[in-house]
């Protein structure tokens, strides 16, 4: 269930972009408000400015024009570092091709974000074995992402987004790379992990039925701006 | 990042692109091997030259004499209240008041007369120079045939190969034979002292002849001290030397000079410093004691400076291979991020700050560097190695004694490998800022 509060909260949002002469609106004039543990599926076109909204959320990228409210931080004023501190801290993030990196071990790769928060080496091992179990993948803990098929690939990734307890989670095509089935068995493991952990997920896909099925919201985006939010059929079901 | 967890990845990283970075580290393995050998042979020298010149005595020697005696023979002194008093001769007093002084080992005359020897009953023309004892560790009689003599007293002779030559074809036959030393003793005139009219002086020349047991022949000059032994042919015992009393140059400079005294006065005397950092309070002391002094300490300094400029040069072509394995590193860690750019990507999403991919790329150049360095340390120590051995063989051949041409001290080690890590940073420099500046979303799209 969602919280009243906004764990996201967009106003007035650009992102331009210069090409040559010509200025590109990626993002133009968003605003939104996504409310604590709640799960929104962003839609669009190839090139509606999704992916550039969600970047901008994970603050992977920093808007022209308005301000990101997440977690009570405004993320167009941080400093990198606090930028780096918030993605490392408050933000998980899933990709369409996993992006797992390829000579590390399953283990390895879920590790990396506690390396990188410097999370003591004695906590490591238990809370990388903690992630895994989540995504059922403790059997192939030494194993190497090529090792795995898309799904497993996906789960780890899951995994890996999931070992610092991120209050955000932020998915970018996380089916695009996968089969139906598995598409939604992905899904379904989102949508666990969320009523578990109370997080928040903003999903960007192009694949409305599944958005439908397991988002609780649908924003619809395109040339950049937001044409539409509407409550997902499911949610009105529920 | 903690700094366990970077180098952990940085050892990673290398590891995974083992033939190019193995081949990087060779190059600056093979940068610092060329440094470390050309220092290595620069400082080998220097240590060979400074120890062959303090075992000669040349730098840690002062050469004394009256203050009279480089005033041309036979002109007139200067009229000065000074040069009224006459100039303090340098007799037994003046030796023994000079071997008191702090920081003196010894003090000994230069004794060298020019003379005749019968060997087999011919003559032969030659100089003769008293050796003091502490020239045995002169180096000059290193390798030498026979043996130093047995006494500073002995009636023992050492020649010098070429007048060993003139004496016999065989000149290793000749030790343990004996010949005749034939000088000129200078006795005090009878009247002196006696008689006013002797005031005027001199002093009676009278031939006398000494054998001496040839014992040893040494292939070089012998040349200790300042105004040494260099043109010497025939070398015996300081002692004895002394107590012959031959007549010397200066004998006929003191009959000039009208000095009938019978007393034993010296041209010169050599004043043997503790170390050559003594040499110039010594030296000081000496002239306030009314005698000339002279030391080649400048010639020293004037040494040190060539080599240090020598050092640099040598450095500077060392350095000529490091640029060049410089240029490999920052090739191998562009590389790196053009094939690793998607992954920095990923650790930006993940939370690693620029700093973080900053850091990880310098440590991988400093690995690089490290590893290089301890390589280039062995790899130059044995190409130095390998031409003190060369070099040996060759002066075996030569008949001559080995040297140790190079050498690696600690300082040469530790230098060796700052520079090497030193030098890799500051390649990484470049690529490590870039890698860190790079856009994570342009980054992840990266295929």
């Amino acid at each position: 269930m969602a919280d009243t509060l906004p764990s996201i909260r967009l106003d007035h949002i650009s992102r331009h972009y210069h090409m040559g002469e010509t200025s590109v609106r990626a993002v133009d004039d968003v605003s939104l408000s996504i409310a604590g543990g709640e799960f929104l599926a962003l839609l669009g076109s190839s090139g509606s400015g999704k992916s550039t909204l969600l970047n901008l959320m994970a603050g992977l990228d920093r808007p022209t024009a308005g301000s990101i409210v997440a977690d009570g931080a405004n993320l167009a004023a941080l400093s990198p570092l606090e930028l780096a501190r918030y993605r490392r801290n408050t933000v998980g993030m899933i990709f369409q091709s996993f992006n797992l990196l390829p000579r590390m071990t399953l283990e390895e790769n879920v590790e990396l974000p506690l390396r990188l928060a410097e999370v003591e080496h004695s906590e490591r091992a238990g809370r990388v074995r903690e992630a895994l179990e989540r995504v059922r993948l403790t059997h192939r803990i030494g194993h190497r992402p090529s090792e795995l098929s898309g799904g497993e690939q996906q789960r780890v990734a899951i995994a890996r987004a999931l070992v610092n307890r991120p209050k955000i989670l932020l998915a970018d095509e996380p089916t695009g790379n996968l089969d139906s089935a598995t598409g939604e068995a992905i899904l379904n493991l989102l949508r666990n992990v969320q009523s578990q952990l109370g997080m928040t997920i903003v999903m960007v896909t192009h694949e409305r039925p599944l958005a439908e099925r397991f988002a609780d919201r649908l924003a619809t985006m395109g040339d950049g701006k937001l044409l539409a939010t509407s409550p997902a059929p499911k949610a009105v079901a529920q | 990042m903690k700094a366990r967890d970077l180098t952990d990845l940085a050892l990673r990283n290398l590891r995974e692109a083992i033939l190019r970075n193995a081949l990087t580290t060779l190059g600056i393995a093979v940068g610092v091997a060329s440094l470390v050998a050309m220092l290595s042979l620069g400082v080998g020298l220097q240590q060979l030259a400074s120890k062959r010149l303090s075992q000669s005595g040349l730098f840690d020697t002062i050469f004394v004499t009256p203050k009279n005696n480089f005033r041309g023979m036979g002109r007139p002194q200067p009229r000065t209240a000074q040069s009224d008093k006459p100039p303090r001769p340098l007799d037994e007093d003046a030796r023994k008041q000079l071997e008191k002084l702090p920081n003196v080992i010894e003090v000994y005359p230069q004794i060298r007369f020019f003379t005749e020897v019968r060997f087999n009953n011919k003559p032969y023309s030659t100089v003769v120079a008293g050796m003091p004892e502490s020239s045995q560790n002169s180096g000059a009689f290193d390798g030498m045939q026979g043996n130093f003599f047995s006494s500073g007293y002995a009636d023992e002779a050492i020649l010098q190969i070429e007048f060993a030559k003139d004496l016999s074809d065989k000149p290793a036959s000749l030790v343990g034979q004996d010949l005749i030393l034939r000088y000129a003793e200078r006795q005090g005139n009878p009247l002196a002292g006696s008689d006013a009219s002797a005031a005027v002086g001199g002093f009676s020349v009278v031939p006398k002849e000494l054998k001496l047991k040839i014992i040893g022949i040494v292939e070089t000059e012998p040349a200790a001290g300042y105004g040494g032994y260099g043109n010497a042919r025939l070398l015996i015992p300081l002692q004895t030397a002394t107590t012959l009393r031959a007549a010397q140059v200066n004998d006929l400079r003191d009959i000039v000079r009208g000095d009938s005294s019978d007393k034993l006065t010296y041209s010169s005397l050599s004043v043997r410093a503790k170390s050559p950092s003594q040499v110039e309070t010594l030296e000081a002391s000496i002239k306030n004691m009314g005698f000339n002094a002279f030391s080649l300490l400048d010639a020293s300094k004037s040494l040190r400076t060539f080599f240090s400029v020598f050092d640099l040069l040598l450095g500077i072509f060392g350095s000529l291979a490091l640029a060049v394995a410089t240029l490999g590193i920052i090739n191998t860690l562009v590389m790196a991020i053009l094939e690793r750019r998607r992954e920095i990507g990923v650790l930006k999403a993940l939370g690693a700050a620029d700093a973080d991919v900053q850091q990880l790329f310098f440590v991988e150049a400093g690995v690089m560097g490290f590893l290089g360095g301890i390589f280039g340390v062995t790899f130059g120590w044995l190409l130095g190695r390998a031409i003190t051995f060369g070099t040996n063989v060759y002066l075996k051949r030569q008949s001559l004694n080995p040297i140790e041409l190079s050498s690696v001290p600690w300082w040469l080690v530790i230098l060796a490998l700052v520079f090497a890590v030193l030098v890799s940073l500051g390649a990484g420099l470049y690529p490590a800022s870039r890698a860190a500046k790079l856009n994570p979303v342009d980054a992840l799209r990266y295929e």
